[in-house]
């Protein structure tokens, strides 16, 4: 008797696909992308990537403005390292330009780039662990962050948009204190590093969503355009910063984590791991900067100090002139790329020889890496797209432009 | 190293080299429209070359020239670590390239990129839609005759279009690519 009960239980039900739609106002989809999952029972089966609800026109604002005044746009790319899309942004025009920046500047770039990216890490591992369950983690993580941030506010006067870079430069040179400040902020960031590892790395619920979840090969990983942690998660250990060295990253020793498995867990291992380094890469940088001139000497592009400004001629219309007509760009275009706290930030810019930008592309590692977040869906569960969606770290600002 | 990518491709592709310079790091060629995706493939599968990146598929608008647009594609290889700009030239009433979404995977996303800002199509494209922009959007706004304060028109709410799988399946395969409920 008791089989006839049963019975109906067992037998293969006729059942349709469930559509489900995931966002935008999903709190885990950041309120900027929506999905379009078909589901059979738990498991996901296809996946319809839809972005663009935070579309702003990034291109076309820098396309009506001077070089100069795009620094403020590319702050709000990715908006958890701003600091990276400056220099990225300055980097590319200063190659179009031919100039090169003062020693100092690049340690103080190569310094304050690392600081965005402890920042970037600690919110995608904080964010990540708190979606997950880990309240504590996230804490920790937001304290962390934290004090990376109110070192970048001591030195750029602003907390989230700093507009710090210049081309030919900076805003700012570093506090007169700031050595100490980073001895302070270090000790706590590496106790959080520890404390991290501690609540998450072998927490068995953390584990068991994170592990052979979101698995990426390496082909799958480079055919769609992968890069950062993203890619390095899978064993291809391409870093910018490694195999085209920029600012002072070729003066300093760093290593490349790279994953074996490319799936969540060492997607969060590679941030964890890329933590450590970045500390070591400021370390470095504080040991061997020298102080010198922030800005480059070129009346074309530095803005000449206000005692000039005010009391001799040639400054007055040379600010007057970068103010009102921007820096004068000969005509050109190039492709330069910086790594970013996602991947590699690429900035394609055409001149045609005036003060303005005739066209600005970037390549920004959140877009590209949606294009192909469907795979990583797709066969699994449901309740996985919300570790795989953290650990690949999108960043609507610069997902949606 | 720089000159041996553009090297390559004239030995290979000599007729369909239009131009080829290398200028501030960056090694471009130039290419015929119509044979970009051989010409990619060859650089992607070659033993010499190896160009497995796709980082970059772009457009640019140089509006009061003839042809207008330009189509950049910026591939990359990770073991060889070089890079090439592969440009091919559009002219606005013909304004079609062969697509590469057979070669990348990140290819067909990034072409809906640049249909969905410059209107330009990608012949043979699986699935060209806007990406960005909501498809009732009317025109392409990174076009340099797109006025900046351009306004669109107010939209219809969308009612109960996706409710269903059947209506969810046939939004996602027979969406016709124009993008545009006016055109």
């Amino acid at each position: 008797m008791a089989e006839d009960i049963y019975k109906p239980i067992d037998q293969d039900i006729h059942s349709e696909p469930m559509i489900l739609q995931m966002g935008p106002s999903h709190p885990a989809t950041h309120g900027t992308v929506r999905f379009t999952l078909t589901l059979e029972g738990e498991k996901v089966i296809k996946c319809e990537t839809e972005v663009g609800y935070l579309h702003r026109g990034f291109e076309k604002e820098c396309e009506e403005a001077t070089w100069t005044q795009v620094f403020p746009y590319t702050d709000r790319l990715n908006y958890v390292s701003p600091l990276l899309n400056n220099f990225g942004y300055a980097l590319a025009v200063e190659r179009l330009l031919g100039i090169e920046v003062p020693e100092r500047c690049d340690w103080i770039r190569t310094i304050m780039g690392e600081l965005s990216r402890l920042s970037d890490h600690l919110t995608c591992i904080g964010a990540g662990g708190l979606e997950l369950g880990a309240m504590t983690a996230f804490l920790y993580a937001i304290e962390g962050r934290e004090l990376v941030w109110d070192l970048i506010e001591q030195v750029t006067g602003a907390r989230l948009t700093v507009s710090y870079g210049r081309i030919g430069g900076l805003k700012d040179d570093l506090t007169p204190d700031f050595a100490e400040r980073w001895a302070y902020t270090r000790e706590r960031l590496v106790e959080i590093h520890e404390i991290t590892h501690k609540l998450l790395t072998r927490n068995r619920i953390f584990l068991d969503r994170m592990e052979g979840t979101g698995v990426i090969t390496p082909e799958m990983g480079v055919s769609y355009g992968y890069t950062g942690v993203c890619l390095r998660s899978t064993g291809v250990a391409y870093d910018v910063r490694k195999d085209h060295p920029y600012f002072k990253y070729g003066e300093v020793d760093f290593d490349v984590p790279v994953g074996k498995h490319g799936d969540n867990m060492d997607r969060y291992l590679c941030r964890m791991e890329e933590l450590v380094q970045s500390i070591r890469i400021i370390d470095q940088c504080l040991a061997k900067m020298k102080p010198g001139p922030i800005n480059t000497d070129d009346p074309r592009v530095a803005l000449p100090g206000k005692d000039k400004v005010y009391n001799t001629i040639e400054g007055m219309i040379s600010h007057f002139k970068i103010i009102f007509e921007g820096v004068q760009v000969p005509a050109g275009e190039v492709y330069s790329y910086t790594e970013g706290g996602n991947g590699e930030l690429g900035f394609y810019i055409v001149s045609n020889g005036t003060g303005k930008p005739w066209k600005i592309h970037v390549r920004s590692p959140s877009l590209i890496v949606m294009g192909g977040i469907h795979k990583l869906f797709e066969g699994g569960l449901l309740a996985d797209i919300i570790p795989t969606f953290d650990t690949i770290n999108m960043i609507g600002g610069e997902c949606d432009k | 190293m720089a000159k041996k990518l553009i090297d390559f491709v004239k030995k290979h592709f000599g007729d369909e080299v239009l131009d080829a310079h290398s200028r501030l790091g960056n090694d471009t060629v130039v290419v015929e429209r119509r044979r970009v995706a051989d010409i990619i493939e060859r650089l992607r599968d070659d033993d010499a070359t190896q160009m497995n990146m796709l980082r970059a598929i772009t457009c640019v608008d140089y509006l009061h020239r003839e042809p207008r647009f330009e189509v950049v594609y910026i591939l990359y290889s990770i073991a060889k670590k070089h890079m090439l700009t592969v440009r091919v030239v559009v002219p606005e009433d013909d304004c079609n390239v062969p697509t590469v979404e057979h070669l990348y995977g990140c290819a067909a996303w990034m072409e809906r990129e640049v249909w969905d800002m410059y209107g330009v199509t990608f012949e043979g494209h699986s699935d060209l839609r806007r990406v960005l922009l909501y498809e009732e959007f009317e025109g392409h706004p990174l076009r340099k005759d797109y006025a900046k304060q351009a306004s669109q028109p107010r939209l219809e709410l969308l009612g109960k279009e996706r409710d269903s799988v059947e209506e969810f399946n046939r939004y996602v395969k027979d969406k016709p690519s124009e993008g545009s409920r006016q055109a």
